[in-house]
């Protein structure tokens, strides 16, 4: 907004990334006093460590001091958009990607993904998972026509060519297998079917399953197109490992009114 | 409802448990509300369970009232949806801005108390009652800067606020002191100053020295515990104003949760005292 005040937030604001460029008379005569960096020292601290928090994978993987230097450049670029700075940071993974110093860390902006999957899961909305009891409730003839929705907290993601999954667990959990990391492609799951966040590797067949389920398609088609995907693929091995993991909702189709229709 | 409210904590995560198991006299919990606002899981699962053992204020920080707009609509309802499931003890926000052109930058930034601004943010902390349906509480930021341009003293700014909305306020009394280092004013005098009756809460907390320039800038970093001149400042207010919901805030080099009580439990005593001598 055109106001006074408006022109002196404006100015502020650009003078807390670059206090050398203030115009504004009234803002460049606070940008000067030496107690306006206490001002530009808080918000950018506020948002590194917010980083940090949201992050840990990556943090561990690179480092305190490379991860926050990396941080405040990202910052400088795309400032939080509103107070929850839990959420903040859904732009790093991509950063990353066109970050010269991590391009020779390829499998970095993926385990950034797996960060904000992570902290996506922890904060969904809680909702009883489907299990093999509220399957079996259902006919067998039933369950192909079944439109089972992903649980609001089940996240999944693809990685190919890369062992993102494994490289973000092992760092995640901080334990050093010393088992050698097998470069190949890798699938993801993040669940919280209560109240931890539960993550399981799966194949190309589960991921392609999710991604049909979350459009709305029914099991037998989620079957079809991950079998298409991966034409060696056990189906029911597939869906019986997505269903103990809690990827799916419980509530969202009721069994009973489908056991009913005509 | 604030009557049972003697001294409270600042909640951190690494103290969720010790926060539910304690037992205190009057003891609260605060937090900032947008930590909290989360479709569920386990963060507000922690909320909700302390919140069913002792009172929980919700102390926002990114309203943005002293900015040149309406707080943002969505964020209000996401603060309204959280009342509704919290049923907070009190709410607070702060007289500064920290979000401009749909982006938040997390400080209590400041702002040249003009006229205009005080029909603005009049304006702002009406919205924000009414979205909420009750009274909040406006909070003294710290201040590092000599800003040009101040058409109102900062007290009757804040007096003339409450007078217009029905809103309390929130004295922070580490911001006086800090601010009053800074700027160069007597903190008592501004505290004995300032309309006790419109205290509705009482924040106290620990400062540090500017790494650089040292003594002569002091800064409100919640990193160290309350310096014996804060807690002169506190025994003045109190012993004049009388007790109220007093918090204790610690963000940085967080200690063990017994070491935050202890602060609890010597603010609790104050208030204790302060309320004899009252009945005296």
């Amino acid at each position: 907004m055109n106001t006074p005040h408006g022109q002196f937030q404006q100015a502020f604001a650009e003078a807390l990334f670059d206090p050398s460029q203030a115009v504004h008379p009234a803002v460049r005569a606070l940008a000067m006093q030496p107690a306006f960096a206490v001002y530009r020292n808080t918000v950018m601290k506020a948002c590194i460590d917010a980083l940090q928090a949201n992050f840990p994978t990556v943090a561990q993987l690179v480092g305190e001091q490379w991860f926050r230097a990396a941080a405040a450049l990202y910052v400088a670029a795309d400032v939080p958009r509103d107070g929850r700075l839990l959420h903040y940071g859904g732009g790093f993974p991509d950063f990353l990607r066109g970050f010269e110093p991590a391009a020779e860390l390829v499998y970095l902006p993926g385990v950034a993904q797996l960060d904000i999957l992570w902290r996506e899961a922890h904060a969904a909305p809680d909702t009883p998972a489907a299990d093999a009891a509220w399957i079996a409730r259902h006919t067998p003839e039933r369950i192909a026509d079944l439109v089972l929705a992903p649980h609001p907290a089940a996240r999944w993601a693809w990685f190919d060519a890369q062992p993102v999954y494994s490289i973000w667990e092992r760092n995640r959990q901080q334990s050093a297998t010393g088992v050698e990391l097998a470069w190949r492609s890798e699938g993801a799951l993040l669940t919280r079917p209560q109240d931890a966040v539960n993550w399981h590797e799966i194949t190309k067949a589960g991921c392609v399953f999710l991604d049909t389920c979350a459009g709305g398609a029914t099991l037998a088609d989620a079957a079809e197109r991950a079998l298409a995907a991966d034409p060696e693929a056990d189906i029911s091995a597939v869906f019986a490992t997505l269903l103990r993991a809690g990827a799916f909702t419980g509530t969202s189709a009721s069994p009973a009114s489908n056991e009913r229709a005509p | 409802m604030s009557a049972t409210l003697a001294a409270g904590v600042g909640l951190k995560p690494e103290h969720y448990e010790a926060a539910l198991d304690a037992r205190a006299e009057g003891l609260w919990f605060e937090v900032h509300p947008e930590n909290y606002m989360v479709a569920g899981g386990p963060r507000i699962g922690w909320l909700e369970a302390i919140r069913s053992r002792h009172p929980v204020s919700l102390h926002g920080v990114s309203l943005s009232l002293a900015g040149e707009a309406e707080p943002d609509a969505a964020h209000l309802e996401r603060l309204a949806e959280l009342v509704r499931r919290i049923q907070p003890a009190l709410i607070s926000e702060h007289l500064a801005w920290s979000t401009w052109n749909g982006q938040y930058f997390p400080d209590l930034l400041p702002f040249q108390r003009t006229t205009a601004a005080l029909h603005r943010i009049a304006s702002n902390i009406a919205r924000t009652q009414d979205a909420l349906g009750t009274a909040i509480a406006i909070e003294n930021p710290s201040h590092y800067l000599h800003i040009d341009g101040h058409e109102w003293d900062e007290i009757d700014f804040l007096a003339e606020l409450a007078r217009r909305t029905g809103c309390k306020l929130l004295l922070d009394i580490n911001n006086v002191y800090v601010s009053a280092r800074n700027l160069g004013f007597s903190a008592a005098d501004w505290i004995d100053r300032f309309p006790q009756a419109l205290v509705g809460e009482i924040h106290l907390a620990g400062h540090s020295a500017d790494p650089t320039l040292g003594d002569a800038l002091l800064i409100d970093s919640h990193d160290a515990p309350i310096t014996p001149e804060v807690w002169q400042l506190y025994r003045r207010f109190i012993e004049s104003a009388g007790a109220r919901p007093t918090l204790i805030e610690r963000d940085g080099n967080v200690p063990a949760f017994e070491e935050i009580m202890a602060e609890q439990e010597q603010a609790a005593n104050e208030l204790h005292r302060a309320a004899q001598e009252a009945t005296a």
